[in-house]
C-alpha cells in the first residue's frame, strides 16, 4: 500500500508518534451520518430515550447550520466531509465499558500507550487515569479515597446510566447547546465516550484527574464529551492529553467540554493536543463560573492539520475569575486557529489571557479572542497578552483580539506582539557553541517560558517535549 | 598554543550588490598574547570579528582564516595530527566555538526566557561534545533515545552532558566572584534587561566559562563605569594568565589598555589593517587622532 510507504518515509524523527496498529474493532458503524446511524449508536449504548432525542435534535441542527467559511484567515474546512468518517469505533476489549486494571488491557493498546511514553512518568505522578482508545474508555481507575469523598470520575457513557439526573440536567443544555456552532451540533448528535467528573461541595481533589485520548483508526472521528461539575467550594484539576498516529485519510476530532464551576469553586482544565497532521480538530469548550469561582484554561495546540479552539468562560457571578493560557505551534501545512472567549456578566469579574504562538515552514497561527464586558459588570478587569513568533518569511501569524466593552468602570489592558525569530539572536547562541537547531529551540523555549513556568510540572514537561519533537521534526 | 591567522581577508555584505567592507585584513593572534585593534568608526573592526565567528551576513571574497592548534590547547586532550590546522571559513559558528573561538559582541543579544545558568551549561556541554566530534570524528553511536520521558527540558539539556548541574554551579559561582558579579544574575534571563555595562561584563563571564583559545572582544570597554572597567580588565587578564587565551581586543580608548596591556596594537582603516606597533601606538592615537595615520598611509600609496 502506498500510504504505508509514505508513512515509513516519515518515521525517523517522530517514530513514536507514527505507528499504526492493526485495527481491531468489535463494532464499526456504517459510513455516513443519518438518523438511522444515530439510532444505532444510541441503541448500542442502551441510552435512555431523552438522550436519543437530544442526539436527534442536534443532528437536525447540524444539518441546518452552514459551515463557517468567512472568518478572516480561518482554516479551510472544505475537505471536512463528515459522511466519510466512520464515527464510532469500539476497541476490542473483553469487558464492555472498560477494564479496571492497566494489566487487563489488550497488549496492542498497552503498546500504543507505552510508545506515547505515558505510563512510566504519568502513572506515578497522577493517580487517576482514564485512557480513551478509539471511541471508548477502556481503562478507568480512581483512587478509593476520592470515592469516599463522593468524587465521581467515569466514562461519560457510563455516567448517562449511573448518574442520569446530573447528566440530564447539565449535558449540552445550559453550557454548550448544540446550536452554538455546527461542530457542537455534530458533536451533540454523535458524541461517544469522554469523561464525567463530579466533585461534591467543599471537596478538594489533590491530584490532577487525567485522561488521554487516542484515535487509531483510519477515517475515524472522535467525539468525546467531557462534563465537569464542581460544586460550591470544591477544587479540581483535569488534564486532557491527545496524540494520534498519522494516516493518509483525514480524521475529524470534534470534542465537547462543559465545565460548571460552582460558587467559590476552582477548576483547572489543561489540554495537550498533538493530533496527527491530517486531523481537523474542531472543539467547543466552555465553562460557566458562579460567584467567586475560578476557571483556568490551559491549552497547548501542537498537532492537527487545522485546529479551531476558543475555550470560553462565562463569568456569571460576582467576583468570578478566569485565566487562559494558550500555546500554539504550527508547522508546514498547519493552520492553528486558537484563542479565548470571556464574557464578564457580573460585577468585579476578572480575566487574564496569555497566548503564545509559533509558526514555521509556512505554518499559520491565529489568535482569535473575544472579551465581552456586559453593561453593569462594574469594576471588572481584563488583561490580554498575545505574542507570536515566526520562524521564516513563509509563516504567518495574526492576532484578532476583539473587545466589546459595555461598561465604563472597568480596567482593560491589552498587548500584542508579532515578530520573526532574530537572526542575530540565533548567531549569538551559535557563537557560544549551540548548533543552529539547538539555538532555535532555546529561543522557542524561552519564548514560551513565561507561560510554562506557571504550569503544573507534569504538564509543562509534556508540553516542552512536544515542542521539542515539533522542532526536531522540522529542523532535524 | 593556538594561533589565529587571518590572511588577506576580503569580504562583502552577502546580498546582491552588497558593499565591500574588508579589503585585505592581515592579523595573527597567538595564545597568551594581547592585541588591540583600533580604527575609526565604520572601518570594519566589528565586521572582522563577526567573520571570524562565522556570521552569515558576510561573504568572504578572498583570503582565509586559519586556526592552528597544539597539544596543550585543550588540557590533556590529545589533538590528532590531521586535526591541527582548521580552515575556519569552512566551519559553522558553533564548530568554531568548539575549537576555541570566542566573540564578545559589541551589542550582545537579549534572549528572553532563557536563564543564564541553563544557557551557559548547555553551551559548555555543546562545546565539549562538538569538539570531540570534530577532533575524533563521530562519537560512538549516540545512545538510542529510549521511548518515554527523561528529564524535563526546563531543567536544562535533556541529557546531562559532560558538566553536571552541581559542578557547573560551582564553576559559575567562582567565575562570577572573579568578575565581582552578583549571584542573582545566574537566574536572570540572558542579557534581558541587563544594563549596557552588565551586558559587557556578562560577555567576559561567558568567555571565562567557555575557556576559549582565542577571544575577540568587540568594544568590551564601552559603557563601563570606572569600577566595572577594572573588574572586566581583571577578567580579561585572568583569561590570558590562567587559561592562556589569546586576546584580540577592539577598542576606541586608551583607557582599558592601561589595565589590559597590549603586546601589539593594530590600526584599521577602510577595511584594512594599515599599521601595527606596540602599546605606544595607542597613546599616539590618543594624542593625535587618526588623521596622521590616514595621511601616512595615503602618502605612501
Ligand atoms: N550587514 C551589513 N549590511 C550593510 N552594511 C554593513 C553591514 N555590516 C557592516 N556594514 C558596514 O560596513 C562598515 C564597517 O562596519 P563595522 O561595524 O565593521 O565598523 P566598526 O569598525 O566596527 O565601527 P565602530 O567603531 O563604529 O563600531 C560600516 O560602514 C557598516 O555600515
Ligand atoms: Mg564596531
Amino acid at each position: 500500500m502506498s500510504s504505508d510507504q509514505d508513512h515509513l518515509k516519515e518515521t525517523d524523527t517522530e517514530a513514536r508518534f507514527e505507528f499504526k496498529k492493526e485495527q481491531k474493532a468489535a463494532f464499526v458503524a456504517e459510513k455516513g451520518l443519518t438518523e438511522e446511524t444515530i439510532r444505532v449508536i444510541s441503541e448500542d449504548k442502551d441510552e435512555p430515550e431523552w438522550m436519543l432525542e437530544r442526539r436527534l435534535r442536534a443532528l437536525k441542527q447540524y444539518q441546518k447550520m452552514p459551515m463557517p467559511t468567512d472568518w478572516p484567515g480561518q482554516p479551510d474546512l472544505s475537505k471536512v466531509n463528515v459522511d466519510e468518517i466512520v464515527p464510532y469505533i469500539r476497541p476490542d476489549v473483553e469487558v464492555r465499558g472498560g477494564v479496571d486494571d492497566w494489566r487487563d488491557l489488550p497488549d496492542d493498546i498497552k503498546d500504543t500507550f507505552d510508545k506515547l511514553g505515558i505510563p512510566e512518568a504519568e502513572k506515578n505522578a497522577l493517580s487517576g487515569v482514564g485512557a480513551q482508545y478509539e471511541s471508548e474508555v477502556v481503562y478507568q481507575n480512581m483512587q478509593e479515597r476520592w470515592e469516599e469523598k463522593g468524587v465521581v470520575f467515569m466514562n461519560m457513557d457510563q455516567a448517562v446510566q449511573e448518574h442520569e439526573d446530573i447528566v440530564k440536567e447539565y449535558f449540552m443544555t445550559k453550557c454548550v447547546p448544540p446550536s452554538d456552532n455546527k461542530f457542537a451540533a455534530l458533536h451533540g448528535a454523535i458524541w461517544s465516550g469522554g469523561s464525567f467528573v463530579y466533585v461534591p461541595e467543599d471537596v478538594t481533589v489533590e491530584m490532577p484527574v487525567q485522561a488521554y485520548f487516542r484515535m487509531n483508526s483510519e477515517g475515524m472521528g472522535q467525539f468525546e464529551h467531557t462534563l465537569i461539575v464542581a460544586e460550591k467550594g470544591s477544587e479540581v484539576h483535569y488534564i486532557e492529553g491527545c496524540s494520534a498516529p498519522k494516516y493518509s485519510a483525514f480524521n475529524l476530532h470534534s470534542g465537547g467540554v462543559e465545565v460548571f464551576v460552582g460558587e467559590d469553586a476552582h477548576v483547572q482544565y489543561s489540554t495537550v493536543q498533538n493530533w496527527s497532521k491530517n486531523t481537523y480538530n474542531l472543539n467547543t469548550k466552555r465553562a460557566i463560573v458562579e460567584k467567586g469561582g475560578r476557571m483556568e484554561w490551559i491549552s497547548g495546540s501542537m498537532g492537527s492539520k487545522a485546529t479551531m479552539l476558543y475555550p470560553a468562560s462565562i463569568l456569571k457571578g460576582r467576583g468570578a475569575s478566569d485565566n487562559h493560557i494558550t500555546i500554539a505551534f504550527a508547522g508546514e501545512g498547519q493552520n492553528i486557529d486558537t484563542g479565548a472567549k470571556v464574557y464578564h456578566n457580573a460585577p468585579e469579574t476578572k480575566s487574564t489571557i496569555e497566548s503564545k504562538s509559533i509558526s514555521k515552514d509556512g505554518g499559520r497561527t491565529n489568535y482569535r479572542g473575544l472579551v465581552h464586558i456586559a453593561n453593569g459588570a462594574k469594576n471588572s478587569s481584563t488583561a490580554v497578552e498575545c505574542d507570536a513568533l515566526m520562524f521564516d518569511n513563509e509563516s504567518t501569524s495574526d492576532t484578532m483580539p476583539y473587545m466589546e466593552i459595555n461598561e465604563s468602570t472597568v480596567d482593560v489592558a491589552h498587548e500584542a506582539t508579532v515578530g520573526k525569530i532574530g537572526d542575530e539572536d540565533i548567531f549569538y547562541l551559535q557563537s557560544r557553541g549551540l548548533d543552529d537547531d539547538d539555538a532555535k529551540q532555546m529561543i522557542v523555549s524561552g519564548f514560551i517560558e513565561p507561560i510554562t513556568e506557571e504550569l503544573p510540572i507534569e504538564y509543562a514537561v509534556e508540553l516542552n517535549r512536544l515542542v521539542e519533537l515539533e522542532m526536531e521534526g522540522s529542523l532535524g | 598554543m593556538a594561533t589565529l591567522e587571518i590572511k588577506n581577508l576580503h569580504a562583502r555584505v552577502a546580498e546582491e550588490d552588497g558593499e565591500q567592507i574588508l579589503r585585505g585584513v592581515d592579523l595573527e593572534v597567538k595564545s597568551g598574547e594581547i592585541h588591540a585593534l583600533m580604527g575609526p568608526n565604520g572601518s570594519g573592526k566589528s565586521t572582522t570579528s563577526k567573520i571570524i565567528a562565522g556570521h552569515p551576513a558576510y561573504e568572504v571574497t578572498d583570503g582565509e582564516i586559519l586556526l592552528h592548534l597544539e597539544d596543550d590547547d585543550f588540557g590533556d586532550l590529545e589533538i590528532p595530527d590531521d586535526a591541527r590546522t582548521w580552515n575556519l571559513l569552512e566551519l559553522e559558528p558553533n564548530e568554531r566555538a568548539a575549537l576555541g573561538i570566542f566573540l564578545g559582541f559589541q551589542y550582545p543579544a537579549e534572549i528572553e526566557g532563557v536563564t543564564m545558568t541553563n544557557f551557559l551549561r548547555t553551551a559548555l556541554n555543546a562545546k565539549i561534545d562538538e569538539r570531540e566530534e570534530l577532533l575524533f570524528g563521530e562519537d560512538d553511536e549516540e545512545e538510542e533515545e529510549e521511548a518515554g520521558y527523561d528529564t524535563s527540558p526546563m531543567e536544562g539539556n535533556v541529557d546531562d552532558g559532560e558538566v553536571g548541574v552541581a559542578e557547573f554551579q560551582k564553576l559559575l559561582k567562582e567565575k562570577m566572584e572573579l568578575l565581582d558579579m552578583d549571584e542573582k544574575f545566574m537566574q536572570r534571563y540572558l542579557n534581558a534587561g541587563f544594563s549596557g555595562g552588565e551586558k559587557k561584563q556578562n560577555e567576559v563571564l561567558q568567555a571565562a566559562i567557555l575557556e576559549p583559545s582565542i577571544a575577540v572582544l568587540d568594544e568590551i570597554d564601552s559603557g563601563l563605569d570606572i569600577d566595572r572597567l577594572q573588574d572586566v580588565s581583571k577578567g580579561i587578564n585572568a583569561l590570558r594568565d590562567e587559561q592562556g587565551t589569546g586576546i584580540l581586543q577592539i577598542t576606541h580608548y586608551q583607557r582599558i589598555l592601561e589595565y589590559v596591556e597590549p603586546d601589539h596594537v593594530h590600526i584599521m582603516l577602510d577595511g584594512k589593517v594599515v599599521k601595527s606597533g606596540d602599546a605606544s601606538l595607542a597613546s599616539d592615537l590618543e594624542d593625535k587622532g587618526y588623521d596622521w595615520v590616514r595621511e601616512e598611509v595615503y602618502e605612501a600609496a
